[in-house]
């Protein structure tokens, strides 16, 4: 109860506020983002935290020695060399003809004759 | 027999070409002021692509709301209708039964349901990856909120110079929102804190997101060096699917609880994110982010546009705002370049600088113009990815400090 009225009494001043409190509510409301965000920031690190451990215990649960294996694992299929580049262009989920797009795009903006960049691999972002 | 002369006579009295001559002294010439400034907001939408999906809409609202004897939209029912000693104070009822078809329209503003949904709509167009990637780009998020708070301060201090040229804290708290470079916000926060300013405040806060590139690169060049705009930042680890899932969910429940009136704008938002991100409600996602936000934007626009009604809009407090929204915008990108700053000498000249700019709102345009300044000083420079993190960002920070102003002033005009 006690704060409801204090919230009305503080209604009545925010109509009309003095330069005073309109800075004092700057310097707070400033203040609020920067915790909130920092907080969330600090969440988002510890998840990524947590999930970049996992993905490694999962890495490395393969190697050690297991229970008998009862049937063979797909092997990661390694994704074929692009045509036309001896082998060092890897293409994942990415046509040749987006590729060579792209390869071309990244030539023009750098400025640099293509055959002088040495691309490794294009991979589709999903 | 008839009388010709009487119909006729009777077309023209109730035709609105009479009220505009007729009644030219007593509004007419606001009329036909809003009529041209219409135009003039049709020009830029149109002829200078300033964000012409709301801008065409904005302007063609307000030319359909100054028609004299039109009666799509009606102030005075508005004013009842906000008015705690009318007898229709708060009610719908009377607006269905005696608006127009845009007063139908502003029905869904004012009860924030088309900012909501526009925002369902942005979430659902959003990628949070750049941001979970690399944290610290909050950071930038909250720094480029400098403006908002700014320009608050700077809406009220102008009570110092003459009560006229001055807000009140609800106004001020409405204006310095602009700095937020997030339409859908600005929108939220003034239909419930000034109403009244809302076409003056809208049309401020999307012709300066349309400027973004014009308004942001001189700032970003006076406050960074250009060895600082040079630096290459290395890319970031990639974010797991399961990740980009629990965070809007996260999101959702933490700001919620810390600012709990901007639970709906929040939470819209990231629900749009959790419907492109689960991968499992592709309709939904596909609905939120074409058919339904293309609706929510047309009927958004034009409601906005039909609030410009020349006794609100030609005012000293319109060009007051005016002037307030670009000091606000500049501000911001201020804030967020000197928070560039901080973080590139703080990492030894890890971070680029130019990517604080971005944490502005204005998705994904603010991020672009980072992008496009680091290439101009160092062609194989690509921060686009870094930009939309600490933009994306932005788009939390400015829904945060909408959360703070509505706590602190709906109070006071509730």
């Amino acid at each position: 109860m006690n704060f409801i009225t204090a919230a009305a009494e503080t209604a009545v001043d925010l109509e009309n506020i003095s330069i005073l409190n309109a800075s004092i509510v700057a310097v707070l409301g400033y203040a609020v983002v920067f915790v909130g965000l920092i907080v969330l920031m600090a969440v988002v690190i510890a998840l990524g935290k947590i999930f970049s451990a996992k993905k490694k215990t999962e890495e490395k649960a393969p190697a050690a020695p297991a229970a008998p294996v009862v049937a063979a694992p797909v092997a990661p299929v390694e994704a074929p060399a692009a045509p036309g580049t001896a082998g060092q262009l890897k293409l994942y989920d990415t046509p040749p003809k987006t590729a060579a797009m792209i390869m071309a795009i990244v030539a023009d903006k750098l400025g640099k004759p293509l055959n002088e960049l040495r691309f490794i691999s294009i991979k589709e972002v999903k | 027999m008839i009388n010709v002369g009487e119909v006729l006579l009777n077309l023209w009295n109730s035709s609105g070409f009479a009220y505009l001559f007729s009644g030219f002294a007593a509004g007419g010439w606001q009329n036909l002021a809003m009529i041209a400034i219409a135009c003039v907001l049709l020009y830029l939408g149109i002829g200078k692509k300033f964000e012409p999906l709301l801008m065409c809409g904005i302007a063609f609202g307000c030319l359909l709301t100054n028609l004299p004897g039109a009666g799509l939209y009606h102030d005075e029912l508005w004013q009842a209708f906000m008015n705690p000693d009318s007898p229709v104070y708060h009610s719908y009822g009377e607006i269905l039964k005696n608006g127009g078809l845009l007063d139908i329209f502003y029905i869904g503003v004012k009860t924030s349901l088309y900012p909501c949904l526009i925002f369902m709509g942005v979430g659902a167009m959003t990628d949070f990856g750049p941001l979970l990637s690399n944290p610290k780009s909050l950071l930038l998020g909250a720094a480029a909120q400098l403006g908002v708070f700014a320009a608050f301060f700077g809406a009220v201090a102008l009570n110092l110079i003459s009560p006229d040229l001055g807000f009140t804290g609800p106004e001020a708290a409405s204006i310095g929102i602009i700095g937020g470079a997030d339409g859908p916000t600005a929108i939220f926060l003034t239909t419930k804190l000034a109403p009244h300013l809302l076409g003056a405040i809208a049309v401020a806060a999307y012709s300066y997101m349309a400027l973004i590139p014009l308004i942001q690169p001189p700032i970003m060049n006076l406050l960074s060096t250009p060895e600082q705009r040079k630096i290459k930042m290395v890319q970031t680890r990639q974010v797991s699917k399961t990740e980009k899932i629990i965070f809007p969910i996260l999101v959702t429940a933490f700001v919620a609880l810390l600012l709990p009136d901007t639970a709906a704008l929040i939470g819209c938002l990231m629900f749009g994110n959790l419907a492109k991100e689960t991968g499992l409600t592709d309709r939904l996602s596909d609905t939120m982010q074409n058919a339904l936000m293309n609706i929510v934007t047309i009927l958004l626009s034009t409601a906005v546009g039909a609030t410009m009604v020349g006794t609100n809009f030609l005012t000293v407090q319109t060009l007051s705002i005016v002037v307030l929204g670009v000091i606000a915008f500049g501000l911001s990108t201020a804030g967020g370049m000197l928070g560039g700053v901080i973080m590139c000498k703080l990492t030894k000249g890890k971070v680029n600088p130019l990517i604080g700019s971005a944490g502005v709102s204005a998705v994904p345009m603010a991020a672009r113009v980072s992008n496009t300044v680091g290439q101009k000083n160092n062609p194989s420079n690509f921060l686009l990815m870094h930009a939309m993190g600490s933009n994306v960002a932005g788009v939390i920070g400015s829904a945060i400090a909408a959360g703070f102003l509505l706590s602190v002033f709906l109070p006071a005009v509730s």
